[in-house]
């Protein structure tokens, strides 16, 4: 099995001993963009928590997803409620271990429904017959309107894609500009250790593959809502 | 003449028919001309989409041309957290790593996302033969693999079906009731797909980046199929090429975005994820074992062309197949190869042997607008003509030769080439048409199908001969 690793490793390295010209400068004297940070070349994002929120809020209508921007923790709860009763909801699952933790579970547990709790353990088949997925978040993305969760922070790799309805609760603090800073954000809080897990959702799960047609709820969630507060 | 390999002449009948059949090319233009708009439209969102392309190409210069590095540092990082790392050097490797690992694991059936490499190393075959059951759960593949195609686009796999045959191909293979509308048929293998991930126990996947800093496998789609591969099998698998690398996680926030608007027209995939491991301590879910199969299967051959290694840097984003005039005449299955368009006709000599698969490079106009729509910046149409180059020096034709003298010899002495001319234009309008596009036709590939320009009726020196004499004769109106 190793012998396998040394060979192909063996044929790299003498692949190698001839250089290869450097891209693009044939053509013309180009920037290093090696050194340059990425956000120069992305979409701009604006400044400042307002602009923020309005491009998220403007992606998400892109997106099909749907974004609310609450006054507090009180009426977020009211919104879960007036959604879960929209959607006529007999059963949820979440998760209590993320940062916000008993917040979370309170929260979940005021809509009066069974709730599945992913912290220890859960069956899938019982998942599976959950009306909505409710997840934290480690942060949302203005830049693209994405979500972004990891296995350790969000309740697990299958919560927010196995339920039909994927609902996302995140405090304010918790927006930032651009995937830049989503990976800097990751580097902070994990470079000791990563989660096995980590994912940007962008919009409801979606598919073009018949003749282009955009249809959402392909495999995953039919819908996205994101109640940030 | 020398022969011409299956593959080529193969080529030939299937982008002749294909070429001809307009129902084909009325799918590709709805389709492609979608995708054109909002392509441009998310092009424009970067603030410079030109300088994003060069920090990509640079990026993944430095991924490839340090590649053995990365590699390491790529395994090792997995390897730390409980991931077995397996190294194939041929696709027959690669498949016996597989079966070997679904025989442990006592395997029964297999959830498969997409993957290329899969279908480059016919994964799929193998492990039937073996008596495993694997479903695709892309829609476009699940689709394909219904039909018992390949895919027809690295990207777009059903882009050449309409509703109404896969409609009939459900009602066929489903006993579902026929519709015309894509949601329902969207719902249909949405139904049929979900028990078959709770009941899989292996999961397959592919890779679109391999990040050597952190040991990670990053992949994108839209539809969460490949999310639930990786969720709910307690058996993960991952299969990838070792050119996949990416040195930094944070490099993934410059190709994430650009590999979706260059890929489909999207700012960003639906879905963009990272896995680094099994279930960890801590975690609630996820596979209990995850293994990475990383396989070369003659990338190490490209690799040692150093002036056409940026073919490695490819992203499989699909923006040169669809920009591509060839392909959108010929289609995606005519090329008989994994990888179609510019990037396949480029890599598969490389891949699968220069001689069988030169004529992929003869399929091009050289027009470029391949080189100018790949986001890493890989230099395309010239290395289709390096092909030629190598393949003409590798193994010469000796009557393209003998043609090529004899042509050098004639147009290298005006005389005698002035002289033919007369002859050549009394030729073509008297005797062509008799044998014209038929077997004895010379220039039958031409003409076969097209006409050919008539011979002008007078030479340059004929011309200028002419005109000298007018301006003896008319001093004052030559001015």
């Amino acid at each position: 099995m190793n012998t396998e690793k040394e060979n192909i490793l063996r044929r790299v390295r003498e692949a190698l001993t001839v250089p290869a010209p450097h891209p693009g400068h044939h053509h013309h004297a180009a920037a290093n963009g090696a050194d340059e940070p990425i956000s120069h070349w992305l979409p701009q994002v604006g400044a400042g928590f307002d602009a923020q929120a309005d491009l998220f809020a403007r992606n998400s209508v892109q997106l099909k997803s749907t974004f609310h921007l609450l006054e507090n923790e009180a009426a977020a709860s009211a919104k879960l409620a007036e959604i879960a009763r929209a959607g006529a909801w007999k059963r949820v699952a979440s998760h209590g271990d993320g940062a916000r933790g008993p917040a979370t579970r309170a929260m979940v547990s005021s809509l009066g429904l069974p709730a599945l709790w992913t912290d220890a353990g859960y069956d899938v088949r019982e998942m599976e017959q959950c009306d909505a997925g409710i997840s934290e978040c480690e942060a949302l993305v203005a830049q693209t309107g994405s979500v972004l969760v990891t296995g350790r922070s969000s309740g697990g790799r299958a919560l927010s894609v196995l339920p039909p309805h994927h609902v996302v609760l995140a405090r304010r603090d918790q927006l930032i500009a651009d995937l830049p800073a989503a990976f800097a954000l990751l580097e902070q809080r994990y470079a000791a250790g990563y989660p096995s897990f980590i994912s940007f959702i962008t919009g409801p799960s979606r598919t073009g593959d018949i003749e282009r047609i955009l249809v959402l709820g392909a495999h995953g969630p039919k819908a996205l809502t994101i109640l940030c507060w | 003449m020398a022969a011409a390999s299956l593959f080529s002449r193969q080529f030939k009948t299937d982008s002749k028919r294909v070429a001809a059949d307009l129902r084909h090319r009325g799918l590709i233009r709805t389709a492609l001309t979608k995708y054109e708009a909002a392509r441009d439209l998310n092009k424009a969102a970067f603030q410079d989409w030109q300088g994003a392309r060069q920090a990509a190409a640079e990026r993944k210069w430095e991924a490839i041309n340090h590649l053995d590095r990365h590699l390491e540092s790529f395994a090792a990082k997995l390897e730390a957290r409980g991931t077995k790392v397996h190294w194939a050097s041929t696709a027959a490797q690669a498949r016996q790593i597989f079966l070997d690992i679904l025989r442990e694991k006592g395997a029964r059936s297999i959830i498969k996302s997409k993957a290329m490499t899969a279908e480059e190393i016919h994964l799929n075959d193998a492990l039937e033969k073996a008596g495993y059951s694997v479903v695709e759960s892309d829609l476009g593949e699940y689709i394909v693999q219904l039909r018992n195609e390949a895919p027809y686009h690295i990207v777009f796999p059903a882009m050449h079906l309409t509703r109404g045959e896969i409609s009939a191909l459900f009602a066929e293979k489903l006993g579902t009731p026929p519709t015309d509308n894509p949601e329902d048929l969207t719902m249909i293998a949405r139904r049929v797909l979900r028990d078959k991930y709770i009941t899989a126990d292996v999961g397959i996947t592919g890779a679109n980046f391999a990040v050597a800093e952190t040991g990670m496998v990053s992949i994108t789609e839209n539809e969460g199929n490949a999310r639930l591969t990786a969720a709910l099998p307690r058996t993960m698998i991952t299969l990838l090429g070792i050119e996949k690398i990416v040195p930094k996680l944070s490099d993934l926030a410059l190709f994430l975005p650009m590999l979706a608007t260059a890929g489909a027209g999207q700012a960003i995939t639906g879905y963009n994820s990272m896995y680094g491991g099994p279930r960890q301590p801590g975690e609630t879910d996820g596979p209990e074992e995850y293994h990475v199969v990383l396989i070369d299967n003659g990338r190490t051959h490209l690799l040692a062309d150093p002036e056409q290694r940026d073919a490695l840097h490819c992203i499989r984003c699909g923006a040169c197949l669809n920009v591509c005039p060839i392909y959108r005449n010929v289609g995606g299955h005519s090329y008989g190869t994994t990888y179609s368009g510019p990037i396949g006709s480029v890599i598969t000599p490389h891949l699968r042997g220069l001689q069988d698969w030169k004529h992929l490079s003869q399929a091009s106009s050289l027009c470029g607008a391949c080189t100018d729509a790949c986001p890493v910046k890989i230099d395309l149409h010239h290395h289709l003509l390096q092909n030629r180059r190598n393949a003409m020096s590798a193994k010469p034709t000796w009557w393209e030769r003998l043609a090529f003298r004899g042509f050098a010899f004639i147009a290298n002495r005006a005389l005698f080439l002035n002289r033919l001319m007369p002859f050549a234009r009394f030729a073509q309008k008297w005797f062509h048409w008799i044998v014209k596009g038929g077997p004895l036709d010379p220039a039958r590939v031409w003409t076969e199908t097209r006409e050919l320009p008539p011979i002008a009726p007078a030479t340059f020196t004929d011309l200028w001969r002419a005109r000298q004499r007018a301006r003896r004769h008319t001093p004052e109106a030559a001015r």
